[in-house]
């Protein structure tokens, strides 16, 4: 570039003069190989059009499936099954493996993922030859098709092992009632245990749902409460008299009725 | 009349370099799915950019609802989940849009890696590109926490114990995130918030600027 005496100044900035600038032509289209195109206004043109489809599917996904929403943070519940977003599953479950936890946290909540991070980040120097073809590269072709069969692996195992049903039921979103804690029946379902499993305000969680608007006679909530449900509720809870257990099924089958 | 604002504007700023690199100059032939179809695999870095705009635009329209604090952040998402017109598809798509960002980009690393696209004199921008990867995951995370439901609480204390077991300065990183040696509460969910609006997207937004001046300055990468 031209400096020094001589130059010409648009005022006193730093701009240089219009009649003294250098063209800045753009290299003719002919000079490149092969089927060239202008970005601007052609192929932006097919990009827009792109985006747009990939917008309309973006938008149908989200008309679909409306985002999540668990009931508000508990931090007293401590029966919760916690699982973070999707892409960090396979690091969750890195972190159960024996050699990966509790003495050996390091290993697996540093070292593992260090290196394959600090490997992925350095890759440029690691595999710092003059080949591109992947095939004429096989130890850095390998290392991340291996990464990529441990991390698919892993997300896997942990949407695999992850009780679904059970995480639907300890994060609803239970209408909020007013539960009488002073009622015969409250203080039943405290002696027999129910509140162990289904929670102080009937709420559920984990391992049991909520008590709150089932919608179930009292002979149905009598039977279950005697005989059990579907394996995860054991018979014999209720340990009281027929007495009790009329005015327990009552009080339960009375929670948020309409 | 507007090549006359453009001349009067360019005799000023000499804005012809920066509309040459920004807009006028070549698309090589072995990146334009319009000559070879499989080269579509060059759209996944734009797309990656395309859905972090939906994110910054959906974002900003969130904190027009979003209240940081234990109180209200969980009532402020369920209204504007519920109550707010369309508020259920901004939202939809800032949650489904942090899915997305996450593939696209993990498909453009992927493209660039087994293309060998990263190798001289291209380091510099794979670094850039794996940093803005991480800030990704960071946004990813603080993220998660916002809308205080069940889910977010307990998926934060989990992740806070891996940040936790960091030798030497665990438990410092831990008081740092979480604002209290063992509570995961107002003050962590105030940190998350800033750190998530305001500091990763400033760090994202020059790594990016970094990512897109190098591209310009060297190029695409040639075929293979």
């Amino acid at each position: 570039m031209h400096k020094g005496k001589g130059m010409k100044f648009v005022g006193d900035s730093r701009v240089v003069a219009p009649e003294a600038r250098k063209p800045m032509l753009p290299k003719d289209y002919s000079e490149y190989p092969g089927k060239t195109e202008a970005f601007w206004p052609n192929f932006l043109l097919k990009e827009w059009m792109v985006g747009a489809v990939f917008l309309v599917g973006f938008l149908c996904l989200t008309v679909a499936h409306p985002a999540p929403l668990e009931r508000i943070a508990d931090p007293t519940d401590t029966g919760y099954i916690p699982l973070p977003d999707w892409y960090f599953l396979f690091l969750y479950q890195l972190l159960k493996y024996t050699y990966a936890s509790g003495p050996y946290t390091v290993i697996g909540a540093m070292i593992i993922p260090g290196l394959a991070f600090g490997g992925l980040l350095l890759a440029p120097f690691l595999d710092n030859g003059p080949e591109r073809r992947a095939s004429k590269r096989p130890i850095a072709t390998g290392a991340m098709l291996l990464a990529l069969a441990a991390t698919v692996f892993l997300t896997w195992q942990s949407v695999a092992t992850h009780d679904w049903a059970a995480a639907e039921r300890q994060g609803k979103i239970v209408e909020k009632v007013d539960i009488d804690k002073t009622a015969e029946g409250y203080q039943i379902a405290k002696d027999n245990t129910c509140l162990t499993c289904h929670g102080e305000n009937l709420q559920g969680g984990a391992g049991a749902p909520t008590l709150i608007g089932t919608g179930l006679k009292p002979e149905e909530i009598a039977k279950i409460a005697k005989e059990g449900k579907g394996g995860k509720m054991p018979p014999g809870i209720f340990k009281g008299d027929d007495e009790q257990l009329k005015k327990l099924s009552e009080f339960i089958s009375g929670l948020g009725a309409k | 009349m507007l090549n006359k604002i453009y001349d009067w504007v360019d005799e000023r700023l000499d804005i012809t370099p920066m509309w040459r690199d920004i807009a006028d100059h070549e698309v090589p032939e072995h990146v334009n799915p319009a000559h070879h179809f499989s080269a579509f695999v060059y759209c996944f870095g734009g797309l990656t950019f395309f859905v972090t705009v939906i994110q910054i635009l959906s974002g900003m329209f969130l904190t027009m609802y979003y209240v940081p604090d234990i109180k209200n952040a969980w009532e402020s998402v369920f209204y504007l989940q519920n109550q707010v017109a369309f508020g259920q598809i901004v939202r939809g798509m800032h949650h489904w849009g942090a899915s997305l960002v996450l593939v696209m980009m993990f498909l453009h690393t992927l493209r660039v890696f087994f293309q060998g696209a990263y190798k001289k004199p291209r380091e510099l921008n794979w670094i850039v590109g794996v940093l803005i990867f991480f800030v990704m995951l960071g946004l990813g995370f603080t993220g998660y926490l916002l809308p205080w439901d069940m889910k977010a609480l307990f998926a934060t204390k989990v992740g806070l114990q891996i940040a936790e077991a960091t030798p030497f300065i665990g438990s410092y990183v831990k008081i740092l995130l979480s604002g209290h040696e063992t509570i995961v509460g107002a003050q962590t969910l105030t940190r998350f918030f800033a750190i998530h609006v305001f500091f990763l997207p400033g760090v994202l937004f020059g790594l990016m600027a970094a990512h897109f001046v190098m591209i310009r300055r060297q190029g695409i990468s040639g075929p293979l």
